[in-house]
């Protein structure tokens, strides 16, 4: 399906990545944002609240962030398609309805403009200290999809990958920018609408009486019902049969759960992206997400003027972890750079996959600004220093 | 009235003497006496004993989270305006742990119509103290009596701006009815406060004998006055109290019809606006961006 050419702002345009997250979400036919203003996420809803009368549409305003990440998921339901905006202490506020959306189906984005952390941190400053919580934060067995941009034209693109990653697997998707991102302008081509492709909603073709809410169609996914259609469908958070009812037992939550797990793992090659580049001979390769693969860029420059073999794995999805592609990637270079705005979260992924094959080196940084470029290129160094 | 029940999840799990089937028979005569198609009607729950209502009730049926019942059934009634939206929940659900969510609906008129029972204690979880517990009530979690006037629902409703708000006990089957069927047909934020017995677990605890017991108490204690100043409409232990219609009022915009009035008269919008206030305008990249594609 293309998208709906009243969303798609088509032409060249000077854009922040919060501004173009928008847009992007827009042209992926996002029709409802419910959100609570939070630096540095807010532009994105500022945008979406000014933008939206024209193409038809509806933002509110919530009482805070757990009313929002429901009221999306309410619009779902009837309809649309939705998403939230937010940044790390709300994101916090969040978690549980993130889980609903897990657990009863809800094709739906969060965007998570991350700041530093813990608590209120630091607001107007950058961190990438929340991609472990993406994964983890609500509780409960589960599978999340996050995919995380490094540029506003990113933004935009991305976004719409998100969009269209839920739709197809009925789970919400995690938009994981970060201060610098968010606030960075930088130029953005938006395409003209038919050369979007978007993901329809996967609406039954059954009756009420054949259908079931929650019967595994295709690639173990159910198909949703329209609202007030005589459906008569039930929703609920609890552990379901699939008929939606409850149904609290022990077989029944392992053959939920296990589908709402295999439903992403089985599919994961439809998920991952991972930009590469000099990967071919590569004895080092540094692997890196968001504002910090900018930076590493840098040093990944100088590492080459000096004779260095560095490539570049860039994680444009983060979840599911790519575990597959860095335990091959292991086998073949002696180490494998993973610069991070955190303590080191991704860098503990990238070990286990790569199972000691090769040296694992964090370049970890707790926030508030981004790495030195000459941080990364001194890991790059000692990484081409090691033996194999 | 079979066809408003999913006869498949009978029977129900709520105990002997409790108010809260009394309180689901009395809307699904309301609703079939009311004409809305059922097809048109949503029924959102939070989490609860009352929680389980939408699991009950045929129709689009919404089991949400613990207290996050009205924001949910404030976005679907966005994105689907044609659909009639009723959230029906308990105190400890929609006052207690859901209380800012149902303030700020009412704040925005929310075209929703709540009804909540009211037991007076978190049932489902073993009879714990709420927003609701009477002062010196005894729950599980307040062994020596709750230490704090309860909500006033009523005056809590009026105050956010419902246009309409009644309190009824389980023991006023024909006037809970009654409130109900009028509230379905009203546009804007409703409320309902039904008010019953929890035999299992607050009377038990409070020495106030059984279900039963409980509908005379109601029966000899309620008062009715309609159109009561809701200040007065506290509950406290075992003690009279007022039930009735409190609030009708008319003409009160609701969120979605003022937001659609003003997009209406302020915007012109068509498929060649594409403009953006504040931010540097488009342009075509045939016709201009030669140069740009260098950059």
């Amino acid at each position: 399906m293309k998208a709906d050419p009243r969303g798609v702002l088509t032409g060249i345009h000077y854009l922040d990545g919060d501004h173009a997250a928008c847009e992007g979400a827009l042209a992926a036919g996002c029709r409802y944002i419910a959100g609570y203003p939070i630096t540095p996420s807010t532009e994105v809803v500022e945008r979406y609240a000014s933008r939206i009368p024209c193409v038809g549409g509806i933002f509110m305003q919530m009482e805070d962030e757990i009313a929002s990440s429901i009221a999306i998921q309410g619009a779902v339901w009837a309809g649309a398609k939705a998403m939230t905006v937010t940044s790390g202490p709300g994101f916090s506020l969040m978690m549980e309805h993130i889980g609903l959306a897990v657990m009863t189906e809800v094709p739906c984005v969060f965007i998570n403009v991350q700041r530093g952390g813990p608590s209120t941190g630091l607001p107007t400053l950058p961190a990438q200290s929340d991609m472990m919580q993406a994964r983890w934060g609500s509780h409960g067995d589960y599978e999340m999809i996050a995919l995380c941009p490094n540029s506003a034209q990113e933004c935009f693109d991305l976004i719409i990958t998100a969009f269209n990653l839920s739709e197809r697997f009925r789970t919400p998707v995690m938009f994981m920018m970060d201060e610098c991102i968010g606030h960075m302008t930088e130029k953005v081509v938006i395409p003209k609408a038919e050369e979007i492709s978007i993901t329809p909603r996967q609406y039954t073709k059954k009756s009420p009486i054949e259908y079931k809410a929650y019967e595994p169609i295709k690639d173990l996914i159910p198909e949703m019902a329209p609202i007030g259609k005589g459906y008569n469908f039930h929703i609920t958070g609890l552990t379901h049969d699939e008929k939606g009812y409850p149904a609290m037992n022990e077989e029944t939550q392992h053959k939920l759960v296990t589908r709402l797990m295999d439903k992403i793992r089985n599919y994961k090659k439809e998920i991952i992206i991972i930009e590469e580049e000099y990967l071919d001979d590569a004895e080092v390769v540094v692997m890196s997400y968001g504002i910090t693969s900018r930076v590493a860029e840098k040093a990944m420059i100088d590492a080459r003027k000096e004779g260095i073999k560095v490539g570049k794995a860039r994680l444009k999805t983060v979840w599911p972890f790519a575990e597959e592609y860095v335990f091959e990637l292991s086998k073949k270079v002696k180490a494998i750079i993973v610069p991070e705005l955190n303590a080191g979260q991704i860098v503990r992924e990238v070990e286990r996959a790569a199972k000691g094959n090769c040296e694992v080196i964090s370049v970890p940084h707790l926030g508030g600004a981004v790495h030195k470029p000459s941080v990364i290129f001194d890991a790059i160094k000692r990484g081409a220093n090691r033996g194999k | 009235m079979n066809k408003y029940f999913r006869a498949d999840r009978m029977p129900h799990m709520w105990c002997p003497g409790c108010g809260i089937g009394t309180a689901v028979n009395a809307f699904v005569n309301a609703l079939d006496k009311s004409g809305i198609d059922q097809k048109k009607l949503a029924v959102v729950s939070g989490i609860g004993c009352t929680g389980r209502v939408a699991g009950y009730i045929n129709a689009d049926s919404f089991h949400t989270t613990h207290g996050r019942a009205i924001p949910f059934a404030a976005g679907l009634k966005a994105a689907s305006p044609d659909t009639k939206v009723v959230v029906f929940s308990g105190d400890g659900d929609l006052m207690s742990i859901g209380g800012n969510h149902f303030i700020h609906a009412g704040r925005k008129n929310m075209d929703l119509l709540v009804i909540c029972v009211n037991n007076l204690n978190y049932a489902m979880t073993g009879g714990q103290v709420s927003a609701t517990t009477p002062l010196t009530a005894i729950t599980a979690t307040a062994p020596y009596g709750s230490f704090c006037e309860p909500f006033n629902l009523p005056y809590i409703a009026e105050a956010t701006g419902a246009v309409y708000v009644a309190r009824w006990t389980v023991y006023h089957v024909r006037e809970m009815q009654k409130a109900i069927g009028e509230a379905l047909k009203k546009k804007g934020f409703c409320f309902i406060e039904l008010i019953s017995p929890c035999p299992t677990l607050f009377e038990r605890r409070n020495k106030m004998g059984s279900g039963l017991t409980r509908l005379k108490f109601y029966k000899e204690n309620a008062i009715v006055e309609n159109g009561a100043d809701t200040k007065k409409t506290t509950l406290e232990l075992n003690k009279p109290f007022i039930v009735g219609k409190f609030v009708d009022v008319e003409g009160r915009q609701t969120y979605l019809d003022a937001m659609n009035k003003y997009y209406d008269e302020k915007f012109q919008c068509d498929l060649n606006y594409m403009t953006y206030k504040g931010v540097r305008s488009s342009y075509n990249i045939e016709e201009e961006c030669e140069g740009c594609q260098n950059d």
